[in-house]
């Protein structure tokens, strides 16, 4: 039978524990895009509101909102949000590619969850020299 | 009765999810091209740039489309994510109701921000 010419299988784990598989790319791209929705709807939109409001509502807020958006914890905030963005909306842009059935093979599908990575990333590092 | 011909098909709205959120996803990139190019339009961002672009009547509705593609499609991220992380239904039910409440929350915020 062609089952016995089989090399002898490798131990597998028995169970997944997530901490101890090493992810290929698109899986961790795939969970960026998780953590960066996340991110952007519990921090991103209060965030964003908050600025706007305040920064629309009179002089003295505008000034205020400036000072408020020159704190360092402010800048590593917003740096976090930036990169949430980016990386969503080119992870989103693959997605989309995608359905339409370009790049689905495993090697482009590599290659596109890289460029993601490597681009968002690049962006973001783009945007922490603008804000400091 | 149940008859041997029933097509098992299904509610649809995990096909109506999956298609709201890439329409809601091309709203959203179309406004970021928008305000990417009215920052470089205002060659950066002053007071007097930001008073005239959100004087701007068809500016406040498009960043109130935005909004609304931005929250509908937010919805379906955050339902899924509970649906898969959070498994209890006497939690999840909860998890699910906060985050909606914060979704409308969302909304009035945006109206108050964009039309005081």
């Amino acid at each position: 039978m062609a089952a016995l010419d089989r090399p002898v299988a490798k131990p597998r784990p028995i169970y997944l524990n997530l901490l101890r598989i090493r992810q290929p790319v698109p899986a961790i791209v795939s969970v960026l895009h998780r953590i960066s929705g996340a991110l952007l709807f519990l921090i991103g939109i209060p965030f964003v509101l908050w600025v706007t409001q305040h920064a629309l509502a009179s002089a003295q807020g505008w000034e205020a909102t400036r000072s408020a958006l020159a704190q360092p914890f402010v800048k590593l905030v917003m740096l976090a949000l930036a990169w949430a963005y980016l990386h969503h909306l080119l992870a989103g842009i693959r997605h989309v590619i995608q359905d339409l059935h370009i790049g689905m093979q495993l090697k482009s599908s590599r290659t596109s969850a890289a460029t993601v990575l490597v681009i968002s990333l690049l962006l973001t590092l783009g945007v922490a020299i603008r804000l400091w | 009765m149940v008859s041997d011909q029933r097509i098992p098909v299904g509610a649809h709205y995990g096909w109506r999810d999956w298609l709201v959120q890439r329409v809601t996803a091309v709203i959203m990139a179309a406004y970021t091209v928008l305000v990417l190019f009215l920052l470089l339009w205002f060659g950066g961002l002053d007071r007097a740039a930001w008073q005239a672009t959100f004087a701007n009547e068809l500016f406040r509705i498009a960043s109130f489309v935005f909004m609304l593609a931005l929250l509908w499609h937010a919805w379906i991220g955050v339902r899924n994510i509970s649906m898969d992380y959070v498994k209890p239904t006497a939690l999840r039910i909860p998890v699910l109701a906060v985050l909606a409440t914060v979704l409308v929350a969302y909304i009035g915020w945006t109206l108050r921000v964009l039309w005081p």
